[in-house]
C-alpha cells in the first residue's frame, strides 16, 4: 500500500467532480421534513438548506411552528441554529480540499479527504439527531396539549406517526448529491488503496496534466491491468 | 261602467290568466316526466370534486351576490355588495363602511339586479363582476380573485337603476339607465319639488355610461338625457353592432299613476339604440354640458385595504336634441322588457311582456334605415325608425309573456315566457320555435354560461324562476326562489335539477371554473400585501393607545389567542377601535372578533388582513370578547376581557397579554 503513490488519472477526475458536485448543496435543500395531516390537503413541509430552514411553501414554517406551539415545542427559527452559520464554510472547505486532492494527486491526500468528509457526514447526522431529539423532548411544561409519555421527535430517516400527523424525513437533492459525493470519496479511496495498481513512479511524476489523458487509454488500464501497459500508456500521454 | 267595475273586471281577467297558467303548468307535470333518467348522473359532483362552472347570481333584494356551482347547484358563497352583512362585518367594520356611502348618506341596504362579468373581445374574461343597485342607483365591482366588493359608484340624475350593469365588449363601459323618470329642472337637471301630475312636462330619464376598465377609477363618463319613460333593460352590441347599446323602455304613455293599466295602452314602446362611440366622441370633444350631480365614489384603496369614499359634484350630460346621431328609437311591441343581442351581433331581440310575438330586429337594417333617414317621427330630438323596416322576422307562438333571451352559439335562442311558465327554443335565422320546456314557475331571466356574449359556452341553461310554491320543503310563507338547470346540449331541452336561490336572482352569469379557479387568493401576505396603517406584524407590535376619547387597540390574532387579551382603563364615553390583525398565513384560517354589546357586528379577518371594529361601550363592567370562527382545537379558549370604568375614573389604560408571550409586558401610555 503506497500512501504516497499518485492517483489514477481517472480517480483524479472523479475526485474533482465529486468536490465540484458539492456546489449543489448551495443550490438545493439538503433535507426535507414533510407533515401530512387531513386538514392540510395541499401538504405542509420544511426544507433544511446549508444556511437556513424554510417552508416547502412560503408560509409552511410559520404554520408548522403554529402547530408545534400547542405541544410546547420550541419555535424552529433558523437564526437560532448556529450550524447554519458555519455549515456553508465547512462544505466550502470540503470542496477546496477535494480540488486540492486532485492537484496534490496522492493517495494519502485522498484518504485524508475521504476521512474528513465521512466524519463530517456522521457528525452532521448526529447533530441532526440531537436537534430533533431536543425539539421533540424539550417541551414547554405549560403546553396546551400534553399526552403522557408522548414525545414529538421527528424521524431521522423515514416516516413516523405523531398524533394526527405523519412526519416524513428524507434527504433532498442537495443532501443526496452530498451523500453521493461522500460515497465517491470513500469508494475512490478504497479503490486506490486496495484495487488499483501502483503506477510507475517516474511516469506518474511526469503525469501533471490529467486533462490530457484520453479516456480510451485509461479504459485499457482496467482491461489489461499489467504494470507495463499502464506505465506505457501513461508515458505516452506524458 | 263605473271605475270600480272596470277595475273588478280587469282583476278578474288577470286572475283567470294567472290561474290558467298554473293549470297549464300542473297539467304538464303529470303528462311529461319533467326530468330524464340520467339527470342525477349529469349533476352529480362527487365529494372532493369541483363543479364545471361558477355561477354568479344576483341576490336581488338581499343586495348581495350569490355564488353557485354548476351543475350541482351548490351555494358556495354569498358576496356582500350593497347590504350590510353580519356574517363577516361587511358594511359594519370601519374599513368597509365607506363602500355603502351615498349622496343620501350611509345606505345599509340595496336591491341588486344584474350581474355581469367583465369581457375582453366580447367574451367573459373573469377579471371582475359588475352589478347594479336599483333603489339608490349604484354600480359595484366585485374582484373575482377575492370575491370581495372593491368599488361602488353612485349614479347621479337617476332613479331606479334597473337597465344596468351591462358591459361593452371590452369592458370599456358599464351602462345604466333610469327606470323611474324623475323631475329635472331645465338648467341643472336637479330633482324638483313639483306636482307629480306634471310628469309629462317635467320628468326625464338618463342613460349613463360608466368607464369601468380601470379598477378603483370608475366614473360616469357621460349621461344622455332621454324622455321620461321607464328604461328597463339593456345589452351592448357586439361584432358588427359593437359601439351600440340597446335599452328597452316602457311607459311611453308617460303615466304617473296606476302604470299597470296606464302604461299598457300603447301598441308599441321603444328600444333606444345608443351609438355610444358617437356619444363618447361628443363627450371627449367637450360638446357636453357639465351639470351638478352629487354622487359618491367608493373604493377599496389598493395599498391600505381600507375603503374610501369621495363625493363627486358634477357630470357631463349630452342631449340628443343638441348632439344628433347618438340615439334612435326602435318601435317595439307591448312594453318590452329584455333586450338581447345574439352572438353574431346582428340580431336584436326584445321580449314584449304583453306581446304575442318576439320581434327580431336586424342590425344592418337599422343602420340602413338610419342612413336613409327613414324616420317615422322625432321625439325630443330622437328619430323614431319604422318597425317594419327593421324587422328580420317575428317569432310566432313564443309563449305568453316573453321576457328574456339567451343564446347557445349554435344558432338558437332561448326565451323565457313568464305567464305560460316555459322556455322556448327557437331558430334565429328562421324565427321558428323548435322546442319548449315547462319551468316551475314563472321564469324571469334565464342564463346560459356566456349566453349573452360572442362565444357562449352552452351546455347548460338556468331558468331563474320568480315563483317557487311547492318545489321544495315549504319554509313558511317566504320561500327562496327556485332555479332550474336545463341541459341544452341536445336537440331537446332536458330538466336536470332544481335548486333554491337566495333573494331574487334576477339575472345571473356563469363562466368555466378553470377561468378563475387557480387565480383565487388564499391569504394576504402580511408583509407585502397588508398596507393597513393599523396592522401589527407580530405580537411585539401589539398595544393600546389613547387619543382623547378614542382608544385604539392594536391586536393580533393567531391560533388560539388574542394579544392583548386583557384590557383596562376604558371609560364610558370612549370610542374603542379594535384593530385586529390576523397573523395567520395559512389558507382558510380566518379569525373572527366580537365583543359584547357592540352595536355593529363581528369582524371576520382573513389571514394576513387587518379589520377594525368600533365599539362604544354603554355600560360599566367587564365584557368578554372572543373569536367567532372555530379556528382550532382551542378555539373556545380564544377569548379576552375588556374592562369599562365610569367616566372620570383613574384606572390606567393598560393591557396584559398573559404571562409568557412576547408583548406580555404591561402596556400603558
Amino acid at each position: 500500500m503506497q500512501w504516497s503513490a499518485p492517483l489514477q488519472s481517472r480517480t483524479r477526475w472523479a475526485v474533482a467532480i465529486a468536490a465540484i458536485a458539492l456546489v449543489a448543496v448551495y443550490i438545493f435543500p439538503i433535507w426535507q421534513i414533510s407533515l401530512d395531516a387531513p386538514q392540510y390537503p395541499e401538504g405542509l413541509g420544511m426544507e433544511i438548506w446549508v444556511h437556513t430552514v424554510t417552508g416547502e411553501n412560503p408560509n409552511d414554517l410559520q404554520n408548522i411552528n403554529g402547530l408545534n406551539h400547542y405541544i410546547g415545542m420550541k419555535e424552529i427559527d433558523p437564526d437560532t441554529i448556529p450550524e447554519l452559520v458555519y455549515m456553508p464554510w465547512i462544505i466550502a472547505g470540503l470542496m477546496v480540499l477535494g480540488l486540492g486532492v486532485a492537484l496534490i494527486n496522492r493517495r494519502w491526500a485522498l484518504a485524508l479527504w475521504a476521512t474528513l468528509f465521512l466524519l463530517f457526514a456522521i457528525a452532521g447526522m448526529v447533530d441532526f439527531y440531537i436537534w430533533a431529539y431536543d425539539y421533540g423532548h424539550d417541551l414547554n411544561p405549560e403546553a396546551a396539549i400534553k399526552v403522557p409519555g408522548m414525545s414529538y421527535m421527528p424521524p431521522i430517516l423515514g416516516t413516523k406517526q405523531m398524533l394526527n400527523i405523519t412526519a416524513g424525513s428524507w434527504p433532498a437533492i442537495g443532501g443526496i448529491i452530498m451523500m453521493l459525493s461522500c460515497a465517491a470519496a470513500c469508494g475512490l479511496t478504497a479503490f486506490e488503496l486496495f484495487w488499483a495498481d501502483t503506477p510507475d513512479q517516474n511516469a506518474s511524476d511526469t503525469d501533471t496534466a490529467p486533462s490530457s489523458a484520453p479516456a480510451s487509454t485509461d479504459a485499457s488500464i482496467d482491461v489489461h491491468p499489467s504494470a507495463s501497459s499502464a506505465s506505457s500508456s501513461s508515458t505516452s500521454v506524458a | 261602467m263605473s271605475f270600480q267595475s272596470i277595475k273588478r273586471t280587469a282583476l278578474g281577467a288577470a286572475l283567470l290568466l294567472i290561474a290558467g297558467s298554473f293549470a297549464f303548468a300542473c297539467q304538464s307535470t303529470s303528462s311529461t316526466d319533467a326530468s330524464n333518467s340520467d339527470a342525477a348522473e349529469k349533476v352529480y359532483v362527487a365529494p372532493g370534486e369541483h363543479d364545471e362552472f361558477y355561477a354568479f347570481m344576483s341576490g336581488g333584494y338581499s343586495g348581495q351576490l350569490g355564488i353557485y356551482g354548476l351543475p350541482s347547484g351548490r351555494h358556495l358563497k354569498t358576496v356582500p355588495v350593497f347590504s350590510q352583512f353580519g356574517e363577516n362585518g361587511y358594511g359594519y367594520s370601519e374599513d368597509t363602511r365607506p363602500l355603502l356611502q351615498t349622496s343620501f348618506g350611509f345606505v345599509p341596504w340595496g336591491d341588486a339586479h344584474h350581474p355581469k362579468v367583465s369581457q375582453t373581445d366580447g367574451v367573459p374574461d373573469g377579471r371582475w363582476l359588475f352589478i347594479n343597485e336599483n333603489n339608490t342607483p349604484r354600480i359595484a365591482r366585485v374582484d373575482l380573485t377575492t370575491f370581495e366588493t372593491t368599488e361602488v359608484l353612485e349614479i347621479p340624475n337617476s332613479a331606479g337603476n334597473h337597465a344596468s350593469a351591462f358591459v361593452t365588449p371590452n369592458s370599456e363601459y358599464v351602462s345604466a339607465a333610469t327606470r323611474f323618470s324623475i323631475p329635472m329642472d331645465e338648467e341643472n337637471l336637479q330633482n324638483q319639488d313639483v306636482s307629480i301630475d306634471s310628469y309629462k312636462e317635467n320628468f326625464n330619464g338618463t342613460i349613463s355610461f360608466i368607464r369601468a376598465d380601470k379598477p378603483g377609477e370608475m366614473e360616469v363618463s357621460f349621461q344622455i338625457l332621454v324622455p321620461g319613460y321607464d328604461y328597463d333593460l339593456s345589452h351592448a352590441g357586439k361584432g358588427p353592432s359593437d359601439g351600440w347599446s340597446f335599452f328597452t323602455s316602457y311607459n311611453s304613455e308617460e303615466a304617473n299613476t296606476m302604470l299597470e293599466k296606464n302604461a299598457s295602452r300603447n301598441d308599441k314602446d321603444f328600444i333606444a339604440a345608443v351609438n355610444w362611440r358617437k356619444a363618447e366622441e361628443y363627450a371627449n370633444n367637450g360638446e357636453c354640458r357639465m351639470v351638478p350631480g352629487e354622487h359618491a365614489h367608493n373604493h377599496v384603496n389598493h395599498d391600505t385595504g381600507l375603503a374610501e369614499s369621495e363625493m363627486r359634484d358634477e357630470v357631463c350630460v349630452l342631449n340628443p336634441a343638441d348632439n344628433p346621431g347618438m340615439v334612435y328609437f326602435l318601435p317595439t311591441p307591448k312594453s318590452p322588457h329584455g333586450v338581447d343581442v345574439d352572438p353574431t351581433g346582428q340580431y336584436i331581440i326584445a321580449g314584449g311582456k304583453l306581446s304575442t310575438i318576439i320581434p327580431v330586429f336586424a342590425f344592418d337594417k337599422m343602420i340602413d334605415a338610419i342612413e336613409r333617414e327613414s324616420f317615422a317621427k322625432d321625439i325630443d330630438g330622437i328619430p323614431v325608425l319604422n318597425y317594419n323596416e327593421l324587422l328580420h322576422g317575428e317569432v310566432e307562438n313564443p309563449g305568453l309573456g316573453p321576457l328574456h333571451t339567451e343564446f347557445d352559439g349554435k344558432g338558437y335562442a332561448y326565451t323565457t315566457a313568464f305567464i305560460s311558465s316555459e322556455i322556448v327554443k327557437w331558430d334565429i335565422e328562421k324565427t321558428e320555435v323548435v322546442d319548449r320546456i315547462d319551468t316551475y314557475y314563472s321564469p324571469g331571466h334565464l342564463m346560459i354560461p356566456g349566453g349573452d356574449s360572442q362565444e357562449p359556452f352552452g351546455q347548460y341553461l338556468v331558468a331563474l324562476n320568480k315563483i317557487t310554491k311547492d318545489r321544495y320543503l315549504p319554509t313558511g310563507p317566504e320561500l327562496w326562489h327556485s332555479a332550474q338547470l336545463i341541459d341544452i346540449s341536445g336537440d331537446k331541452m332536458k330538466l336536470l335539477l332544481d335548486f333554491p336561490t337566495s333573494g331574487e336572482p334576477h339575472y345571473a352569469q356563469a363562466i368555466p371554473a378553470d377561468m378563475i379557479k387557480d387565480k383565487q387568493r388564499k391569504i394576504y401576505d402580511i408583509k407585502t400585501e397588508n398596507g393597513n396603517p393599523y396592522k401589527v406584524l407580530n405580537e411585539d407590535e401589539t398595544g393600546i393607545e389613547r387619543r382623547g376619547n378614542e382608544v385604539h387597540v392594536y391586536m393580533s390574532a393567531i391560533r388560539s389567542h388574542f394579544v392583548p387579551d386583557n384590557i383596562e382603563g376604558i371609560k364610558l364615553g370612549d370610542e374603542v377601535y379594535f384593530h385586529v390583525t390576523n397573523l395567520e398565513q395559512d389558507w382558510d384560517i380566518p379569525h373572527g372578533f366580537a365583543v359584547q354589546g357592540a352595536n355593529t357586528a363581528e369582524v371576520l379577518v382573513m389571514p394576513g388582513q387587518t379589520r377594525t371594529l368600533k365599539w362604544t361601550p354603554t355600560k360599566t363592567g367587564v365584557f368578554p370578547f372572543y373569536c367567532t370562527d372555530f379556528c382550532s382545537a382551542l378555539h373556545q379558549e380564544m377569548q379576552g376581557y375588556v374592562r369599562v370604568s365610569p367616566e372620570g375614573s383613574d384606572v390606567p389604560l393598560a393591557s396584559n397579554a398573559g404571562q409568557e408571550r412576547p408583548g406580555s409586558q404591561l402596556l400603558s401610555k
